[in-house]
């Protein structure tokens, strides 16, 4: 479970959040500049924010008021970022091991074999290719495994289907949809289309120059209709 | 048309002054470029213009400037030779000419190299739980390597031809401090133009070489 509270000002409006998250996707929907990135860089430490706080299953990770602020690394928080960040000068493999050389002999709970990650998601063939010679489908599954080797205790995905096509978009979907039933864990999803936010979204959060409206109840009934509709597209 | 050189003193001394300038450099320049590629502070611009201004001052002003510190009734050669130590026309004051000379190409190729580095794999490294330090050394450094080696080889190229600031302070002692750009020029003020003429060709065809192997390791890199 992750809850936060979080103010932040930016340099044309002030963010200010409150949500709370159990082991379900929450979507941030909103258009670009309303604070959606912002949101996933305070949770996983690589901004701070003014006030607030961060708890993930009951461990604080940030609190303005207790002083507390976990560094990123020692929050295990995965993130999947846009484009994916994959390091391109690495092979795939290097790339999944990555977090787990850092992290070795640190942490209390077993670590997972990125290759049956691999493997799992149909990309287990390509470890020793880079970066650049995978197409975006399969940057976005290496990129998945890499962040979720180190079984972080929440995922959050930054606008995790802007780099591929409508067709792959769509399997990406399910697929995810997939591996959130597997792992249990809170993903917090970011997207700017409607399309992702009613398919995938548990919770909805629509953002509006840092502020929230709370849309879930108007979503799910928008979503109804739109699940049938992706659906029969997949079929066809 | 080239005589044998009787004197490699000028080639030797060259050599091993660019090498300990680009050595210093690095050890200086590097975590300069990365600090000012990453971060914002107040009065950056200025520092900025100061590191850059060797080159584009004239070498006789960078070696005017550099008496002024070292010189024998300089800021820091007074204290210095109290402890009886002397850095003006020494070897030492060849290296400290050919480094503050050459430090700003070091700096410049560096801090552009650092900033092409895209963020976000940094900060991915950061959410894998990877430190600093190792960031730096697995992510920030190899990609910005061949900005980083164009830096190194433009220094050492820019240390071995340094002439202005380097005659100020260190002079042209033969055996001592004499360098290839200041025995060529002493060579032809006194005609002995075979030795110019041998060392013009020794510091032409090195140079040629560094820079056309570097390319060629950059266009191998590429692909």
């Amino acid at each position: 479970m992750l809850e936060a509270q979080l103010t932040k000002k930016l340099w044309h409006f002030q963010l200010d959040v409150h949500f709370k998250v159990d082991n379900q996707i929450l979507l941030l929907w909103g258009h670009s500049g309303s604070g959606k990135t912002t949101i996933l860089h305070l949770l996983a430490g690589l901004l701070q924010p003014d006030s607030g706080f961060i708890k993930v299953n009951g461990r604080l990770l940030y609190s303005d008021a207790e002083k507390v602020n976990v560094s990123p690394q020692a929050r295990n928080i995965g993130y999947l970022f846009q484009e994916y960040a994959l390091f391109p000068h690495m092979t795939v493999r290097q790339n999944v091991f990555y977090g787990l050389k850092c992290k070795k002999g640190k942490g209390d709970e077993p670590l997972l074999d990125p290759v049956e990650l691999l493997n799992s998601f149909g990309v287990g063939h390509l470890l020793d290719r880079y970066p650049r010679q995978l197409s975006g489908g399969e940057k976005q599954r290496v990129a998945l495994a890499r962040a979720l080797a180190v079984r972080p205790q929440v995922l959050l995905l930054d606008e995790p289907f802007s780099a591929v096509d409508k067709k792959t978009r769509v399997g990406l979907r399910k697929e995810l949809r997939k591996l959130h039933e597997q792992w249990q864990i809170p993903f917090i999803l970011v997207t700017h289309d409607e399309e992702d936010a009613s398919y995938l979204g548990d919770e909805v959060i629509h953002l509006e120059k840092g502020k929230m409206r709370d849309l879930t109840t108007s979503f799910t009934a928008y979503s109804r209709g739109l699940c049938a509709e992706n659906a029969s597209y997949v079929q066809m | 048309m080239f005589t044998q050189l009787t004197d490699w003193f000028p080639v030797l001394l060259s050599l091993r002054v660019a090498f300990i300038s680009v050595v210093i450099i690095s050890i200086l320049g590097l975590p300069l470029a990365r600090l000012m590629a990453r971060r914002e502070f107040y009065g950056k611009e200025f520092v900025e213009a100061a590191i850059t201004l060797p080159l584009v001052l004239p070498p006789s002003v960078v070696g005017y400037a550099l008496l002024v510190f070292i010189g024998k009734n300089g800021l820091l050669g007074k204290a210095l030779a109290g402890m009886g130590v002397t850095l003006v026309f020494t070897w030492y004051a060849v290296v400290m000419a050919a480094t503050v000379v050459a430090f700003p190409l070091m700096y410049q190729s560096a801090k552009a190299a650092f900033q092409s580095v895209d963020v976000n794999l940094e900060k991915a490294a950061r959410t894998l739980g990877a430190g600093e330090l190792r960031i730096f050394f697995t992510v920030t450094l190899p990609l910005a390597w061949p900005g980083i080696l164009a830096g190194l080889v433009l220094s050492f190229a820019r240390a071995l031809g340094e002439f202005g600031a380097t005659l100020m302070v260190a002079g042209n002692i033969p055996g001592q401090t004499q360098t290839i750009p200041t025995a060529i020029y002493f060579a032809v003020e006194s005609g002995r133009y075979e030795t110019a003429r041998t060392l013009v060709a020794i510091i032409t065809v090195f140079s040629f070489l560094v820079v056309f192997w570097v390319n060629r390791w950059a266009k191998k890199q590429k692909h």
